[in-house]
């Protein structure tokens, strides 16, 4: 039960961690990504996608900081990223892993729609 | 948990405390929120334990909340501290017992400076001089005063009326410790049993028969920096640091929270009522709240004192519940009446129970 | 060496000194084994497989067994070399016991010690029941068993990098070299013993610098699906349900994290043996800035004490995994011949 009239007596309100909780954090659509394309696990978060890529130039669209919110069940801040992406596909040419990067956000976005019908 | 991988580290940090002949210095915070708690660290130390300590009424506050405010330079600081050694000096008295920790972690830091760059001992000794015409000793030995009471455990244990026990089943009562953050995570080595796994308090608590909880959030800070809490656009992470801790806690039911700062034991009993009022959560067993309570007032209890002379009833969350729990007979409606017999104005939105 | 053979002794029986006596014995040199301990070995007789191939290490110790076997050395053990001293005639060599010893060369090969786990108080080493070290989990791979303290099976496990290696708070800057590779190692061997048990590496950086290392990190997450998280583990705690919680930032989310653990394992490093250490300050060796001895240069030097006849193997000098340390020993050992022959 909040109670703002609690919170108007303070003029301030509690803050709500930061803290990413590992245990309480949803890993679906991870596991739904991994399945999917498992290229995936081998990012080692070089950043060389995020540096090329063009909506990263004019958006806060980060496909580095992207895998890391999947991997820890952080989804989100996902909601919104995935959409950024225009899909051209140039991080796939930088990327020195061979992750399918494009593939990623692909399939990302479906995970996103499926569990916004509760398919996931 | 193996107990004696903590006692391992425990005998890695002993420090010196003497046994007698203590100069006293008060908090600021502790004299005005939890009086009961200077006044019976004289009274157990003085009368109980038959020690000398002196109190000179010329100490004043150390400036710490200045300092951590960022209105205070150090340099100041260190001259408000060399007065105090000072008047020691005068008293012919060499071992400091600290009342605060905020003070506490000022003079370790100032004796630190002092060791590790002596030409800032000379600068103090010559803004002393010139601002009072005073010249002092450094100290032997400083104690916070919950190390004093660490150091007496086992004779107060032996004076026990009380002990921190359920009268009713004979089972320990579950106790969180918490550590004020300056009292040993600055110098761990200042600090009895260390930072990570302090002792000064888990010693008390086992040695008047309570059982400690280990918690994930023991090490965490209750949120209480000056500059975070004094400025309202800032209260609200203060106030979550407290509320990590109470939801970190409350699976383990506590009978209590014991807690050697003032600053801690302050914001650990008041945010409760906050929380309490801002998101409609009461912890606690019975939902009465979390007593917390100051070494002294533990010690007190143990020793069998009146809870209403120590003071209990002016923390928020109120103790009745934990004193039935001990077996300690308090007449609630004499909680709010001054010697005399007299009604005193009673508290508003207490946690009671 | 027509007639009488030239005494070598070497110092400490571990993977360098092992190799360096059997490279000498078998050129025909007198050699003097000395090991601290009930058997020769070393740190390598707690471990169960190696990287980056994870082969047995009975493998590599048979090798090093049969090396150290040869007729022409003597093994003592369950002594330790206090002091050496260079005179025109030879080398002295003071035993524990004050036995005295005298030797044509002295090779030094006193190894290192395993960074003592309980002195990274906030981890919890020795007091929370699922927090053990690499060299535990390597005891455990021996046994077979993997499991928790009270006997069940672990569903999560992490490794924490770096403990007790480029930490001022220990007074070790230097890196460890092996525990990077030998946590993507065990992780991947945790993952086939128990497929259903997530394993997590807690990593500042990952230093894969050896031949095969990099492809082994790869293999372990393409494979293994181990993963990866890049922060320095601040502390651990148990809950009520006495499992382990972790505080770390996930640095490449630049945010702070929290997870709970079943078991965590400490990749302790390696620190100057303290018997290393006392005979290099009773002998006059130089040690450097990470306290491991310093040799006469660092470059084309690197088996040199900087005393006539007295020569360094292996990890005395710096941590170094085992194939470094056998082609470091081999080069002491040419040192040393070019030293007894000139």
């Amino acid at each position: 039960m909040m109670s703002a009239t609690g919170a108007n007596k303070f003029g301030f309100a509690i803050n709500r961690s930061r803290m990413i909780d590992y245990d309480s954090s949803d890993r679906k659509v991870r596991e739904y990504i991994t399945s999917r394309e498992p290229s995936f696990r081998l990012c080692f978060a070089c950043g060389g996608c995020t540096a090329t890529c063009t909506a990263g130039q004019h958006t806060s669209f980060n496909l580095r900081r992207m895998n890391t919110y999947i991997r820890r069940g952080e989804i989100e801040p996902l909601r919104e990223e995935v959409t950024r992406c225009m899909l051209c596909g140039k991080c796939l040419l930088v990327c020195p892993r061979g992750v399918n990067t494009r593939n990623v956000v692909a399939v990302a976005a479906e995970a996103i729609r499926k569990l916004e019908r509760n398919e996931l | 948990m193996k107990p004696e991988g903590k006692k391992r580290i425990w005998a890695e940090y002993q420090k010196e405390i003497p046994d007698d002949h203590f100069f006293y210095v008060r908090s600021c915070i502790r004299q005005t929120f939890f009086a009961g708690s200077e006044q019976y660290f004289l009274k157990i130390l003085r009368e109980d334990l038959g020690k000398d300590v002196y109190e000179d009424p010329r100490h004043t506050t150390c400036t710490g909340i200045g300092y951590h405010g960022d209105v205070v330079p150090f340099e100041t600081i260190q001259t408000v501290v060399a007065r105090h050694f000072a008047l020691a000096t005068e008293a012919g008295y060499r071992h400091i017992a600290i009342s605060c920790v905020t003070s506490f972690g000022i003079y370790s830091e100032i004796l630190e400076t002092w060791k590790h760059f002596p030409e800032t001992l000379e600068r103090t000794r010559e803004d002393l001089y010139k601002a009072t015409g005073r010249t002092f000793e450094v100290p032997e030995t400083i104690s916070h005063t919950s190390d004093i009471i660490y150091k007496f455990r086992e004779e107060i244990a032996r004076k026990a009326k009380y002990n921190l026990v359920d009268a009713a089943t004979g089972k320990p009562l579950k106790v969180v410790e918490h550590i004020g953050c300056h009292y040993s995570k600055m110098f761990p080595k200042y600090g009895v049993g260390g930072a990570e796994f302090p002792h000064v308090l888990v010693g008390m608590v086992e040695s008047w028969g309570g059982d400690i909880i280990d918690y994930p959030e023991r090490r965490h800070c209750c949120g209480f920096g000056f500059r975070q809490y004094l400025v309202q656009a800032n209260r609200g992470y203060s106030l979550f640091a407290s509320r990590k801790k109470f939801e970190s806690m409350e699976p383990y039911r506590p009978d209590m929270i014991i807690a050697n700062c003032p600053g801690c034991t302050m914001f650990m009993d008041r945010w409760q009522y906050t929380i309490k009022e801002i998101d409609g959560i009461t912890y606690g067993a019975e939902g009465h709240g979390i007593p917390v309570l100051t070494y002294e007032e533990v010690a007190g209890l143990v020793l069998g004192y009146d809870p209403w002379e120590l003071g209990l009833q002016y923390h928020n969350v109120q103790s009745l519940p934990l004193l039935r729990k001990m077996g300690i007979k308090a007449d609630p409606e004499r909680r709010f009446l001054d010697r005399d017999g007299s009604r005193l104005p009673e508290p508003a939105n207490l946690i009671d129970g | 060496m027509k007639t009488v053979p030239k005494h070598v002794l070497v110092a400490g029986g571990g993977v360098a000194g092992m190799e360096a006596a059997g490279a000498l014995a078998e050129m025909g040199y007198r050699v003097t084994l000395v090991e601290k301990g009930d058997d020769p070995g070393g740190h390598l007789l707690q471990w169960h497989a190696l990287f980056p191939d994870r082969r047995p290490a009975d493998e590599v110790r048979s090798y090093l067994r049969k090396r150290a076997g040869h007729h022409n050395i003597n093994i003592i053990t369950r002594t330790t070399v206090e002091k050496v001293r260079h005179h025109p005639g030879g080398v002295r060599v003071i035993l524990s016991g004050g036995t005295e010893e005298e030797a044509d060369a002295v090779i030094v090969a006193t190894g290192f010690d395993l960074f003592d786990a309980h002195r990274k108080e906030e981890y919890g080493y020795g007091i929370y029941d699922n927090v053990i070290t690499s060299v535990d989990l390597e005891a455990m791979f021996n046994r077979g068993r993997l499991e928790k303290a009270d006997g069940t099976v672990p569903s999560r496990i992490g490794l924490i990098h770096c403990v007790g290696s480029r930490d001022e708070k220990v007074n070790n800057n230097h890196c460890s070299k092996v525990c990077c590779v030998t946590a993507v190692k065990q992780a991947i061997e945790i993952r086939q013993m128990l497929p259903s048990c997530e394993v997590f590496c807690f990593y500042m950086d990952m230093r894969m610098y050896g031949p095969y290392y990099e492809e082994l990190y790869r293999e372990s997450q393409e494979v293994h699906n181990v993963n990866f998280i890049r922060g320095k583990v601040s502390e651990a705690s148990v809950n009520i349900n006495n499992r382990l919680v972790i505080k770390v930032e996930d640095t490449l989310a630049g945010r702070p994290l929290k997870m709970e653990l079943d078991i965590m394992v400490l990749m302790v490093g390696m620190e100057m043996a303290e018997s290393g250490a006392k005979l290099a300050e009773a002998s006059g060796f130089r040690q450097g800035i990470n306290r491991f001895l310093e040799s006469g240069d660092h470059h084309y030097g690197n088996n040199l004490s900087g005393i006539k006849g007295v020569f360094y193997a292996g990890t005395c000098t710096a941590p170094m995994n085992i194939t470094d340390t056998i082609s470091h020993a081999r080069a002491a050992v040419a040192e040393t011949v070019r030293y007894l022959k000139a």
